[in-house]
Protein backbone atom coordinates (compact mmCIF):
# COMPACT_ATOMS: atom_id res chain seq x y z
CA UNK A 1 0.00 0.00 0.00
CA UNK A 2 0.69 3.61 -0.73
CA UNK A 3 1.81 5.71 2.13
CA UNK A 4 -1.06 7.33 3.24
CA UNK A 5 -2.06 11.64 4.05
CA UNK A 6 -4.59 10.76 6.89
CA UNK A 7 -6.99 13.90 6.68
CA UNK A 8 -9.76 14.64 9.82
CA UNK A 9 -12.79 16.77 9.54
CA UNK A 10 -12.78 15.72 5.96
CA UNK A 11 -16.92 16.08 5.51
CA UNK A 12 -16.61 19.84 6.25
CA UNK A 13 -16.79 22.04 3.67
CA UNK A 14 -12.59 22.60 3.91
CA UNK A 15 -11.85 19.04 4.03
CA UNK A 16 -13.91 18.15 1.14
CA UNK A 17 -12.55 20.74 -0.94
CA UNK A 18 -9.15 19.68 -0.02
CA UNK A 19 -9.92 15.87 -0.72
CA UNK A 20 -11.25 17.17 -4.23
CA UNK A 21 -8.17 18.76 -4.79
CA UNK A 22 -5.77 16.21 -3.00
CA UNK A 23 -7.08 12.66 -4.18
CA UNK A 24 -5.82 12.31 -7.27
CA UNK A 25 -2.31 12.79 -6.10
CA UNK A 26 -2.15 11.29 -2.84
CA UNK A 27 -3.62 8.53 -1.27
CA UNK A 28 -6.27 9.79 1.51
CA UNK A 29 -7.80 8.43 4.73
CA UNK A 30 -10.62 10.80 5.70
CA UNK A 31 -11.54 11.09 9.79
CA UNK A 32 -15.19 12.17 10.51
CA UNK A 33 -17.74 11.72 12.79
CA UNK A 34 -19.94 13.14 9.98
CA UNK A 35 -20.59 11.03 6.29
CA UNK A 36 -18.78 12.11 3.27
CA UNK A 37 -21.57 12.30 0.15
CA UNK A 38 -19.97 12.37 -3.15
CA UNK A 39 -16.87 11.66 -1.62
CA UNK A 40 -14.42 10.71 -4.49
CA UNK A 41 -13.96 6.74 -4.80
CA UNK A 42 -10.37 6.21 -4.17
CA UNK A 43 -10.90 8.05 -0.52
CA UNK A 44 -10.81 5.79 2.11
CA UNK A 45 -13.27 7.12 4.88
CA UNK A 46 -13.11 5.84 8.83
CA UNK A 47 -16.27 7.61 9.97
CA UNK A 48 -15.41 7.51 13.40
CA UNK A 49 -14.55 9.98 16.33
CA UNK A 50 -11.03 10.43 16.83
CA UNK A 51 -10.85 10.28 20.51
CA UNK A 52 -12.40 6.52 20.12
CA UNK A 53 -9.72 3.77 20.52
CA UNK A 54 -10.87 2.45 16.94
CA UNK A 55 -9.07 5.99 15.86
CA UNK A 56 -5.67 4.70 16.39
CA UNK A 57 -6.27 1.24 14.37
CA UNK A 58 -6.35 3.67 11.42
CA UNK A 59 -2.29 4.60 12.22
CA UNK A 60 -1.35 0.95 13.51
CA UNK A 61 -3.24 -0.51 10.08
CA UNK A 62 -1.41 2.01 7.48
CA UNK A 63 1.95 3.93 6.40
CA UNK A 64 1.00 7.21 7.49
CA UNK A 65 2.98 9.61 5.83
CA UNK A 66 1.40 12.63 6.95
CA UNK A 67 -1.63 14.30 8.83
CA UNK A 68 -3.84 17.35 7.75
CA UNK A 69 -6.12 17.61 11.31
CA UNK A 70 -9.04 20.01 10.75
CA UNK A 71 -11.27 18.46 13.14
CA UNK A 72 -11.90 21.43 14.96
CA UNK A 73 -15.51 22.25 15.38
CA UNK A 74 -16.80 25.88 15.93
CA UNK A 75 -20.17 25.94 16.73
CA UNK A 76 -21.71 28.70 19.33
CA UNK A 77 -24.60 26.64 20.21
CA UNK A 78 -22.90 23.96 20.93
CA UNK A 79 -22.68 22.17 24.86
CA UNK A 80 -18.77 23.97 26.10
CA UNK A 81 -18.19 20.77 27.52
CA UNK A 82 -18.76 18.56 24.54
CA UNK A 83 -17.35 21.67 22.20
CA UNK A 84 -14.14 21.21 24.15
CA UNK A 85 -13.83 18.03 24.60
CA UNK A 86 -14.20 17.10 21.17
CA UNK A 87 -11.47 19.51 20.11
CA UNK A 88 -8.77 19.62 22.70
CA UNK A 89 -9.36 16.02 23.89
CA UNK A 90 -9.35 15.02 19.93
CA UNK A 91 -6.35 16.66 18.90
CA UNK A 92 -4.39 15.47 22.01
CA UNK A 93 -5.20 12.00 21.01
CA UNK A 94 -4.20 12.77 17.15
CA UNK A 95 -1.02 14.46 18.18
CA UNK A 96 0.04 10.85 20.50
CA UNK A 97 -0.78 9.12 17.85
CA UNK A 98 1.48 10.77 15.63
CA UNK A 99 4.15 10.37 18.01
CA UNK A 100 3.64 6.91 18.62
CA UNK A 101 3.50 5.90 14.59
CA UNK A 102 6.09 8.39 13.91
CA UNK A 103 4.23 10.53 11.21
CA UNK A 104 6.69 12.52 9.80
CA UNK A 105 4.39 15.39 9.01
CA UNK A 106 1.92 17.14 10.79
CA UNK A 107 -0.23 20.24 9.85
CA UNK A 108 -2.31 21.98 11.98
CA UNK A 109 -5.45 24.21 10.85
CA UNK A 110 -5.34 27.04 13.53
CA UNK A 111 -7.08 30.57 12.84
CA UNK A 112 -5.66 34.18 12.09
CA UNK A 113 -8.54 34.49 14.61
CA UNK A 114 -6.64 33.66 17.70
CA UNK A 115 -4.67 36.82 17.99
CA UNK A 116 -8.03 38.25 18.74
CA UNK A 117 -9.67 41.98 17.32
CA UNK A 118 -8.31 44.91 19.44
CA UNK A 119 -7.97 47.91 19.37
CA UNK A 120 -4.11 47.86 20.59
CA UNK A 121 -3.53 45.47 17.70
CA UNK A 122 -0.42 46.94 15.17
CA UNK A 123 -1.93 46.57 11.43
CA UNK A 124 -0.19 43.03 10.18
CA UNK A 125 0.12 40.87 13.42
CA UNK A 126 3.17 38.14 12.82
CA UNK A 127 3.27 34.64 14.03
CA UNK A 128 5.01 35.89 17.36
CA UNK A 129 2.06 38.40 18.45
CA UNK A 130 0.53 36.98 21.90
CA UNK A 131 -2.50 34.73 21.29
CA UNK A 132 -5.05 37.31 23.01
CA UNK A 133 -8.39 36.26 21.38
CA UNK A 134 -9.79 34.51 24.77
CA UNK A 135 -9.62 37.47 26.70
CA UNK A 136 -12.85 38.45 25.21
CA UNK A 137 -13.96 35.52 23.29
CA UNK A 138 -13.82 32.66 25.33
CA UNK A 139 -15.24 30.63 22.72
CA UNK A 140 -11.81 31.22 20.85
CA UNK A 141 -10.31 28.82 23.78
CA UNK A 142 -10.67 25.57 21.91
CA UNK A 143 -8.97 27.26 19.12
CA UNK A 144 -6.05 28.57 20.92
CA UNK A 145 -5.45 24.91 23.00
CA UNK A 146 -5.13 23.38 20.13
CA UNK A 147 -2.97 25.78 18.29
CA UNK A 148 -1.35 25.93 21.67
CA UNK A 149 -0.72 22.05 21.36
CA UNK A 150 0.39 21.93 17.92
CA UNK A 151 2.92 24.05 19.54
CA UNK A 152 3.90 21.92 21.88
CA UNK A 153 3.97 19.12 19.53
CA UNK A 154 6.22 20.63 17.33
CA UNK A 155 8.78 21.38 19.95
CA UNK A 156 8.80 17.98 21.81
CA UNK A 157 9.20 16.03 18.23
CA UNK A 158 11.65 17.57 15.96
CA UNK A 159 12.19 14.50 14.08
CA UNK A 160 8.29 15.26 12.65
CA UNK A 161 7.46 18.11 10.58
CA UNK A 162 4.87 20.31 12.26
CA UNK A 163 3.43 23.23 10.66
CA UNK A 164 0.54 25.08 12.19
CA UNK A 165 -1.42 27.24 9.72
CA UNK A 166 -3.19 30.76 11.13
CA UNK A 167 -5.49 31.45 7.64
CA UNK A 168 -7.55 34.78 7.56
CA UNK A 169 -11.16 34.42 7.79
CA UNK A 170 -12.36 31.23 5.11
CA UNK A 171 -15.39 32.39 3.37
CA UNK A 172 -16.26 30.51 -0.01
CA UNK A 173 -20.09 28.83 -1.05
CA UNK A 174 -21.53 26.81 1.56
CA UNK A 175 -19.24 27.36 3.80
CA UNK A 176 -21.16 28.27 7.09
CA UNK A 177 -18.69 29.88 9.63
CA UNK A 178 -19.60 33.05 10.77
CA UNK A 179 -17.58 35.68 8.51
CA UNK A 180 -19.46 33.78 5.49
CA UNK A 181 -22.43 33.94 6.93
CA UNK A 182 -22.40 37.47 8.00
CA UNK A 183 -21.16 38.43 4.50
CA UNK A 184 -24.70 36.34 3.06
CA UNK A 185 -26.85 38.77 5.61
CA UNK A 186 -28.69 40.94 3.27
CA UNK A 187 -29.26 43.50 6.19
CA UNK A 188 -25.86 43.29 7.81
CA UNK A 189 -25.18 44.87 11.36
CA UNK A 190 -22.19 47.13 11.19
CA UNK A 191 -20.81 49.32 14.03
CA UNK A 192 -21.53 52.93 13.53
CA UNK A 193 -18.24 54.92 12.64
CA UNK A 194 -15.90 51.47 12.57
CA UNK A 195 -15.03 50.41 9.63
CA UNK A 196 -11.92 48.06 10.13
CA UNK A 197 -9.67 46.47 7.63
CA UNK A 198 -10.05 42.55 6.86
CA UNK A 199 -8.48 39.49 4.87
CA UNK A 200 -10.47 37.08 3.45
CA UNK A 201 -9.55 33.60 1.94
CA UNK A 202 -11.36 31.63 -0.75
CA UNK A 203 -12.29 27.95 0.78
CA UNK A 204 -10.25 26.69 -2.20
CA UNK A 205 -7.46 28.66 -1.56
CA UNK A 206 -7.15 27.55 2.59
CA UNK A 207 -7.37 23.97 1.31
CA UNK A 208 -4.38 24.67 -1.04
CA UNK A 209 -2.78 26.03 1.35
CA UNK A 210 -2.88 22.96 3.02
CA UNK A 211 -1.65 21.16 1.07
CA UNK A 212 1.28 23.36 0.62
CA UNK A 213 1.99 22.91 3.66
CA UNK A 214 2.86 18.96 3.22
CA UNK A 215 5.92 20.76 1.38
CA UNK A 216 9.32 19.96 3.21
CA UNK A 217 9.94 23.57 3.37
CA UNK A 218 6.96 24.42 5.47
CA UNK A 219 7.79 24.24 8.66
CA UNK A 220 6.27 25.53 12.14
CA UNK A 221 3.80 28.61 12.39
CA UNK A 222 2.22 30.64 9.56
CA UNK A 223 -0.27 33.08 8.89
CA UNK A 224 -2.03 32.46 5.96
CA UNK A 225 -3.20 35.20 3.85
CA UNK A 226 -5.65 35.35 0.65
CA UNK A 227 -5.54 38.37 -1.55
CA UNK A 228 -5.17 41.20 0.19
CA UNK A 229 -6.50 43.62 2.73
CA UNK A 230 -9.90 45.13 2.02
CA UNK A 231 -12.34 47.74 4.53
CA UNK A 232 -15.70 45.74 5.60
CA UNK A 233 -17.41 48.63 3.79
CA UNK A 234 -15.87 48.11 0.62
CA UNK A 235 -16.90 44.56 0.78
CA UNK A 236 -20.80 45.47 1.88
CA UNK A 237 -20.97 47.83 -1.13
CA UNK A 238 -18.82 44.74 -4.02
CA UNK A 239 -21.75 42.48 -2.65
CA UNK A 240 -24.38 45.04 -2.63
CA UNK A 241 -26.05 45.27 0.91
CA UNK A 242 -27.06 47.55 2.94
CA UNK A 243 -25.31 47.71 6.51
CA UNK A 244 -27.41 48.86 9.33
CA UNK A 245 -25.09 50.67 11.01
CA UNK A 246 -25.75 50.27 14.71
CA UNK A 247 -24.12 52.54 17.99
CA UNK A 248 -21.35 49.96 18.92
CA UNK A 249 -22.80 51.00 23.09
CA UNK A 250 -26.04 49.76 22.16
CA UNK A 251 -24.95 46.73 19.52
CA UNK A 252 -23.27 44.48 22.29
CA UNK A 253 -25.94 44.14 25.19
CA UNK A 254 -28.72 44.19 22.20
CA UNK A 255 -27.08 41.32 20.32
CA UNK A 256 -26.82 39.45 23.62
CA UNK A 257 -30.32 39.51 23.71
CA UNK A 258 -31.41 38.13 20.25
CA UNK A 259 -28.24 35.67 20.66
CA UNK A 260 -29.59 34.13 24.01
CA UNK A 261 -33.41 34.09 22.44
CA UNK A 262 -32.02 32.55 19.31
CA UNK A 263 -33.16 35.58 17.05
CA UNK A 264 -29.69 36.44 15.77
CA UNK A 265 -26.99 33.12 15.23
CA UNK A 266 -23.84 35.45 16.27
CA UNK A 267 -22.54 35.34 19.76
CA UNK A 268 -22.31 38.77 20.89
CA UNK A 269 -17.82 39.08 20.71
CA UNK A 270 -17.96 38.77 17.18
CA UNK A 271 -18.91 42.17 16.88
CA UNK A 272 -14.96 42.86 17.76
CA UNK A 273 -13.95 41.60 14.51
CA UNK A 274 -16.72 44.54 12.55
CA UNK A 275 -15.25 46.81 15.31
CA UNK A 276 -11.28 46.39 15.60
CA UNK A 277 -8.29 45.53 13.43
CA UNK A 278 -7.27 41.46 13.41
CA UNK A 279 -4.98 41.52 10.32
CA UNK A 280 -1.98 39.47 9.85
CA UNK A 281 1.34 39.90 7.88
CA UNK A 282 1.66 36.46 5.50
CA UNK A 283 5.14 37.15 4.15
CA UNK A 284 6.78 34.24 6.26
CA UNK A 285 4.03 31.93 4.62
CA UNK A 286 5.11 33.71 1.31
CA UNK A 287 8.33 33.29 1.74
CA UNK A 288 8.56 29.94 2.38
CA UNK A 289 6.27 28.39 -0.24
CA UNK A 290 6.03 30.98 -2.64
CA UNK A 291 2.12 31.45 -2.01
CA UNK A 292 0.42 32.95 -4.09
CA UNK A 293 -3.54 33.09 -3.82
CA UNK A 294 -5.57 32.00 -7.04
CA UNK A 295 -8.54 33.75 -6.59
CA UNK A 296 -8.88 37.69 -6.67
CA UNK A 297 -10.10 39.82 -3.90
CA UNK A 298 -13.44 40.58 -5.74
CA UNK A 299 -13.57 36.92 -6.61
CA UNK A 300 -13.37 35.81 -2.87
CA UNK A 301 -15.74 38.22 -1.77
CA UNK A 302 -18.54 37.32 -4.00
CA UNK A 303 -18.02 33.38 -3.47
CA UNK A 304 -19.94 33.26 -0.55
CA UNK A 305 -23.09 34.52 -3.01
CA UNK A 306 -22.86 31.09 -5.01
CA UNK A 307 -24.63 28.20 -3.25
CA UNK B 1 -28.82 56.00 -0.07
CA UNK B 2 -26.73 56.92 2.93
CA UNK B 3 -24.17 55.50 0.13
CA UNK B 4 -25.07 58.12 -2.82
CA UNK B 5 -24.80 61.17 -0.14
CA UNK B 6 -21.03 59.56 1.18
CA UNK B 7 -20.20 59.82 -2.43
CA UNK B 8 -21.74 63.56 -3.48
CA UNK B 9 -19.98 64.80 -0.34
CA UNK B 10 -16.72 63.19 -1.38
CA UNK B 11 -17.23 64.31 -4.83
CA UNK B 12 -17.85 67.97 -3.92
CA UNK B 13 -15.19 67.89 -1.41
CA UNK B 14 -12.57 66.93 -3.31
CA UNK B 15 -13.34 69.35 -6.21
CA UNK B 16 -12.85 71.65 -3.33
CA UNK B 17 -9.66 70.62 -2.43
CA UNK B 18 -8.97 71.06 -6.49
CA UNK B 19 -10.16 74.65 -6.27
CA UNK B 20 -7.61 75.26 -3.72
CA UNK B 21 -4.42 73.95 -4.67
CA UNK B 22 -5.14 74.50 -8.61
CA UNK B 23 -4.31 72.18 -11.12
CA UNK B 24 -1.03 71.37 -9.34
CA UNK B 25 -2.92 68.94 -7.25
CA UNK B 26 -2.94 66.15 -10.16
CA UNK B 27 0.58 66.16 -10.93
CA UNK B 28 1.37 65.86 -6.96
CA UNK B 29 -0.88 63.20 -6.48
CA UNK B 30 0.85 61.52 -9.03
CA UNK B 31 4.61 62.16 -7.36
CA UNK B 32 3.10 60.41 -4.50
CA UNK B 33 2.77 56.74 -6.08
CA UNK B 34 0.54 55.59 -3.36
CA UNK B 35 -0.33 51.94 -4.62
CA UNK B 36 -4.25 51.19 -3.59
CA UNK B 37 -5.83 47.82 -4.63
CA UNK B 38 -8.88 47.75 -6.63
CA UNK B 39 -10.94 49.38 -3.72
CA UNK B 40 -8.50 51.98 -3.66
CA UNK B 41 -6.97 51.06 -0.51
CA UNK B 42 -3.37 50.36 0.46
CA UNK B 43 -2.57 47.44 2.91
CA UNK B 44 -3.12 49.98 6.17
CA UNK B 45 -6.66 51.01 4.98
CA UNK B 46 -5.40 54.27 3.61
CA UNK B 47 -7.80 55.76 1.17
CA UNK B 48 -5.26 58.65 -0.87
CA UNK B 49 -9.07 59.25 -2.92
CA UNK B 50 -10.97 59.73 0.32
CA UNK B 51 -7.56 61.26 1.63
CA UNK B 52 -7.60 64.21 -1.07
CA UNK B 53 -11.40 64.80 -0.21
CA UNK B 54 -11.24 64.54 3.50
CA UNK B 55 -8.11 67.19 3.13
CA UNK B 56 -10.21 69.91 2.07
CA UNK B 57 -11.40 71.74 5.31
CA UNK B 58 -8.23 71.03 7.06
CA UNK B 59 -6.91 73.16 3.37
CA UNK B 60 -9.03 75.67 3.88
CA UNK B 61 -8.04 75.98 7.49
CA UNK B 62 -4.34 75.91 6.43
CA UNK B 63 -4.56 78.86 3.92
CA UNK B 64 -7.00 81.10 5.77
CA UNK B 65 -7.50 80.60 9.33
CA UNK B 66 -4.33 79.25 10.63
CA UNK B 67 -2.25 81.04 7.38
CA UNK B 68 0.62 79.11 7.87
CA UNK B 69 3.80 79.88 6.90
CA UNK B 70 6.30 76.95 5.90
CA UNK B 71 10.01 77.61 6.67
CA UNK B 72 12.65 75.13 4.73
CA UNK B 73 10.67 72.05 3.80
CA UNK B 74 12.57 70.83 1.08
CA UNK B 75 15.13 69.93 3.91
CA UNK B 76 12.75 66.45 4.36
CA UNK B 77 15.03 64.36 2.41
CA UNK B 78 13.44 61.23 -0.33
CA UNK B 79 12.86 57.71 1.65
CA UNK B 80 12.27 56.67 4.70
CA UNK B 81 11.95 59.64 7.33
CA UNK B 82 10.79 60.55 10.80
CA UNK B 83 9.57 64.04 11.36
CA UNK B 84 9.67 64.87 15.17
CA UNK B 85 7.37 67.75 16.39
CA UNK B 86 6.11 69.71 19.40
CA UNK B 87 3.11 68.46 20.37
CA UNK B 88 -0.01 70.77 21.36
CA UNK B 89 -3.26 72.56 20.87
CA UNK B 90 -5.73 70.08 22.87
CA UNK B 91 -7.05 69.13 19.28
CA UNK B 92 -4.19 67.81 17.03
CA UNK B 93 -4.18 69.97 14.69
CA UNK B 94 -0.78 70.44 14.05
CA UNK B 95 -0.31 67.42 12.78
CA UNK B 96 -3.12 67.96 10.34
CA UNK B 97 -1.22 71.41 9.22
CA UNK B 98 1.52 69.39 8.91
CA UNK B 99 0.40 67.01 6.74
CA UNK B 100 -1.22 69.48 4.00
CA UNK B 101 2.10 71.08 4.04
CA UNK B 102 3.84 68.10 3.15
CA UNK B 103 1.26 67.29 0.70
CA UNK B 104 0.80 70.75 -1.13
CA UNK B 105 3.85 72.81 -0.35
CA UNK B 106 6.85 69.99 -0.74
CA UNK B 107 8.62 70.27 -3.70
CA UNK B 108 8.48 66.27 -3.03
CA UNK B 109 5.32 65.73 -2.40
CA UNK B 110 4.89 63.25 0.50
CA UNK B 111 1.57 61.40 1.77
CA UNK B 112 2.93 61.78 5.65
CA UNK B 113 1.23 59.40 8.10
CA UNK B 114 1.37 59.84 11.59
CA UNK B 115 1.38 57.43 14.69
CA UNK B 116 -1.57 58.12 16.63
CA UNK B 117 -2.65 57.37 20.10
CA UNK B 118 -4.04 53.57 20.96
CA UNK B 119 -7.43 55.34 22.15
CA UNK B 120 -8.48 56.82 18.45
CA UNK B 121 -8.65 53.02 17.33
CA UNK B 122 -11.65 52.71 20.30
CA UNK B 123 -13.78 56.11 18.72
CA UNK B 124 -16.89 55.71 16.47
CA UNK B 125 -15.92 57.69 13.23
CA UNK B 126 -12.81 59.07 13.87
CA UNK B 127 -10.80 55.87 13.91
CA UNK B 128 -11.94 55.34 10.58
CA UNK B 129 -11.29 58.58 9.61
CA UNK B 130 -7.88 58.24 10.88
CA UNK B 131 -7.22 55.20 8.69
CA UNK B 132 -8.85 56.28 5.44
CA UNK B 133 -6.31 59.01 5.47
CA UNK B 134 -3.44 57.18 6.16
CA UNK B 135 -2.72 57.38 10.12
CA UNK B 136 -1.57 54.53 11.62
CA UNK B 137 -1.88 53.29 15.66
CA UNK B 138 1.57 53.85 16.70
CA UNK B 139 2.61 50.77 17.35
CA UNK B 140 6.79 49.59 17.01
CA UNK B 141 5.71 47.12 14.50
CA UNK B 142 3.86 49.69 12.39
CA UNK B 143 6.37 52.15 12.65
CA UNK B 144 8.92 49.85 11.52
CA UNK B 145 7.06 48.24 9.04
CA UNK B 146 6.23 51.86 7.44
CA UNK B 147 9.62 52.93 7.55
CA UNK B 148 11.07 49.56 5.84
CA UNK B 149 8.40 50.72 2.89
CA UNK B 150 10.21 54.14 2.77
CA UNK B 151 7.71 56.45 4.04
CA UNK B 152 7.73 59.39 6.15
CA UNK B 153 6.20 58.92 9.13
CA UNK B 154 5.37 61.81 12.21
CA UNK B 155 5.85 61.15 15.99
CA UNK B 156 5.04 63.47 18.76
CA UNK B 157 7.53 62.11 21.28
CA UNK B 158 5.75 64.17 23.77
CA UNK B 159 2.37 62.11 23.17
CA UNK B 160 -0.59 63.61 24.87
CA UNK B 161 1.69 64.69 27.71
CA UNK B 162 2.14 67.36 24.58
CA UNK B 163 -1.22 67.59 23.20
CA UNK B 164 -2.96 68.37 26.58
CA UNK B 165 -0.34 71.21 28.11
CA UNK B 166 -1.68 73.75 29.85
CA UNK B 167 -0.80 77.45 29.18
CA UNK B 168 1.82 77.78 31.44
CA UNK B 169 3.56 75.08 29.68
CA UNK B 170 3.41 76.36 26.20
CA UNK B 171 6.46 75.81 24.08
CA UNK B 172 8.71 74.10 27.15
CA UNK B 173 8.75 70.64 25.58
CA UNK B 174 7.40 67.98 27.75
CA UNK B 175 8.94 64.56 28.13
CA UNK B 176 10.16 62.60 25.19
CA UNK B 177 9.25 59.10 24.42
CA UNK B 178 12.25 57.17 23.33
CA UNK B 179 10.31 54.71 20.88
CA UNK B 180 11.18 56.93 18.18
CA UNK B 181 15.16 56.80 18.34
CA UNK B 182 15.09 53.04 18.67
CA UNK B 183 13.69 52.78 15.49
CA UNK B 184 15.11 55.46 13.74
CA UNK B 185 18.81 53.57 14.99
CA UNK B 186 16.98 49.90 14.01
CA UNK B 187 15.98 51.30 10.48
CA UNK B 188 18.71 53.43 10.07
CA UNK B 189 16.20 56.41 9.24
CA UNK B 190 17.36 60.27 9.55
CA UNK B 191 15.08 62.14 11.66
CA UNK B 192 14.04 66.06 10.88
CA UNK B 193 13.00 68.19 13.63
CA UNK B 194 9.78 69.77 13.26
CA UNK B 195 9.13 72.69 15.10
CA UNK B 196 5.29 74.48 14.99
CA UNK B 197 4.99 77.96 16.22
CA UNK B 198 1.20 79.57 17.02
CA UNK B 199 -0.52 75.62 17.63
CA UNK B 200 0.65 76.19 21.33
CA UNK B 201 -1.53 79.27 22.29
CA UNK B 202 -5.10 78.04 19.83
CA UNK B 203 -6.46 76.49 22.73
CA UNK B 204 -5.60 78.00 25.63
CA UNK B 205 -6.17 75.12 28.24
CA UNK B 206 -6.42 76.33 32.03
CA UNK B 207 -6.40 72.90 33.75
CA UNK B 208 -6.68 69.50 32.75
CA UNK B 209 -9.91 67.83 34.27
CA UNK B 210 -8.17 64.76 35.35
CA UNK B 211 -10.87 62.90 37.30
CA UNK B 212 -13.34 64.06 34.16
CA UNK B 213 -11.19 62.37 32.01
CA UNK B 214 -10.89 59.56 33.56
CA UNK B 215 -14.74 59.07 33.88
CA UNK B 216 -14.76 59.64 30.34
CA UNK B 217 -12.10 57.40 29.00
CA UNK B 218 -10.22 60.62 27.45
CA UNK B 219 -6.09 60.73 27.80
CA UNK B 220 -6.89 64.61 28.99
CA UNK B 221 -9.87 67.00 29.54
CA UNK B 222 -8.79 70.74 29.20
CA UNK B 223 -10.87 73.30 30.97
CA UNK B 224 -10.40 76.45 28.04
CA UNK B 225 -12.04 80.19 28.12
CA UNK B 226 -14.59 78.57 25.23
CA UNK B 227 -15.13 75.49 27.59
CA UNK B 228 -14.61 72.91 24.14
CA UNK B 229 -11.14 73.47 23.14
CA UNK B 230 -11.91 75.33 19.77
CA UNK B 231 -9.10 76.61 18.39
CA UNK B 232 -8.59 80.24 17.91
CA UNK B 233 -6.91 81.52 14.48
CA UNK B 234 -3.52 82.07 15.99
CA UNK B 235 -0.84 82.45 12.69
CA UNK B 236 0.75 79.40 12.32
CA UNK B 237 4.81 79.14 11.40
CA UNK B 238 6.12 75.54 11.00
CA UNK B 239 10.05 75.06 10.70
CA UNK B 240 11.80 72.18 9.09
CA UNK B 241 15.27 71.24 10.85
CA UNK B 242 18.65 69.99 9.27
CA UNK B 243 17.92 66.13 9.09
CA UNK B 244 19.69 64.12 11.91
CA UNK B 245 21.70 61.18 11.45
CA UNK B 246 21.63 58.84 14.63
CA UNK B 247 24.14 55.57 14.54
CA UNK B 248 24.36 53.09 17.26
CA UNK B 249 22.90 50.10 17.98
CA UNK B 250 19.13 49.68 18.91
CA UNK B 251 18.90 47.67 21.53
CA UNK B 252 21.22 50.17 24.15
CA UNK B 253 20.08 51.23 27.17
CA UNK B 254 17.91 53.55 27.96
CA UNK B 255 20.65 56.01 29.09
CA UNK B 256 22.27 55.94 25.84
CA UNK B 257 18.96 56.67 23.96
CA UNK B 258 18.23 59.12 26.33
CA UNK B 259 21.25 61.27 25.04
CA UNK B 260 20.44 61.07 21.55
CA UNK B 261 16.66 61.83 22.37
CA UNK B 262 18.03 64.87 24.22
CA UNK B 263 19.95 65.66 21.70
CA UNK B 264 16.80 66.16 19.32
CA UNK B 265 14.79 67.87 21.84
CA UNK B 266 17.51 70.37 22.04
CA UNK B 267 17.94 70.73 18.67
CA UNK B 268 13.46 71.44 18.44
CA UNK B 269 13.88 73.79 21.23
CA UNK B 270 16.37 75.77 20.23
CA UNK B 271 14.04 75.97 16.57
CA UNK B 272 11.27 76.60 18.69
CA UNK B 273 12.75 79.15 20.81
CA UNK B 274 14.24 81.31 17.32
CA UNK B 275 10.83 80.71 15.53
CA UNK B 276 9.23 82.60 18.90
CA UNK B 277 11.73 85.48 18.68
CA UNK B 278 10.74 85.72 14.83
CA UNK B 279 7.36 86.05 15.14
CA UNK B 280 5.65 90.16 15.76
CA UNK B 281 2.39 88.67 16.60
CA UNK B 282 0.54 85.44 18.10
CA UNK B 283 -2.29 86.50 14.96
CA UNK B 284 -0.44 87.79 12.45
Amino acid sequence: MRPAVVVTGISGNLGRTLAKLLHTRERIIGIDRRAFPGKPKDVEMYQLDLRKKKAEDVFRRNDVRAVIHMGIMHDPRMNEEEHHSFNVVGTTRLLEYCAKYGVKKVVVLSSANVYGPSPDNSNFLTEDAPLMAASRFSEVRDLIEVDMLAHGFFWRHPDSQTVILRPVHIVGPNIKNAPSNYLRLKYPWVLAGFDPIVQLIHVEDAARAMIEALRPEARGVYNVVGPGEVPLSAIARELGRSAIPVPHLIARPLLELLFKYHLASFPPPELDHIQFLCAVDGSRWAKDVGWKPRYSMRETIRSVLNE
Amino acid sequence: MLEQLGDELKRRLREWTTSMVGNDLEHRVEQIGHVGNEFGVDPFGFDLDYALAAIAPFLWLYKNYFRVQIFDIDRVPPGRVLLVANHSGQLPLDGAMILVAMLTEARRPRAVRSMVEKWVQTLPYVSTFMARVGQIVGTPENCRRLLEGEEAILVFPEGVRGLGKTWPQRYRLQDFGLGFMRLALETNTPVVPVAVIGAEEQAPSLMNVKPLARMLGFPYLPLTPTIVPLPLPTRYRIYFGEPMKFTGRADEEDAELDKKVAAVKSRLQSMIDAGLKERKHVFS
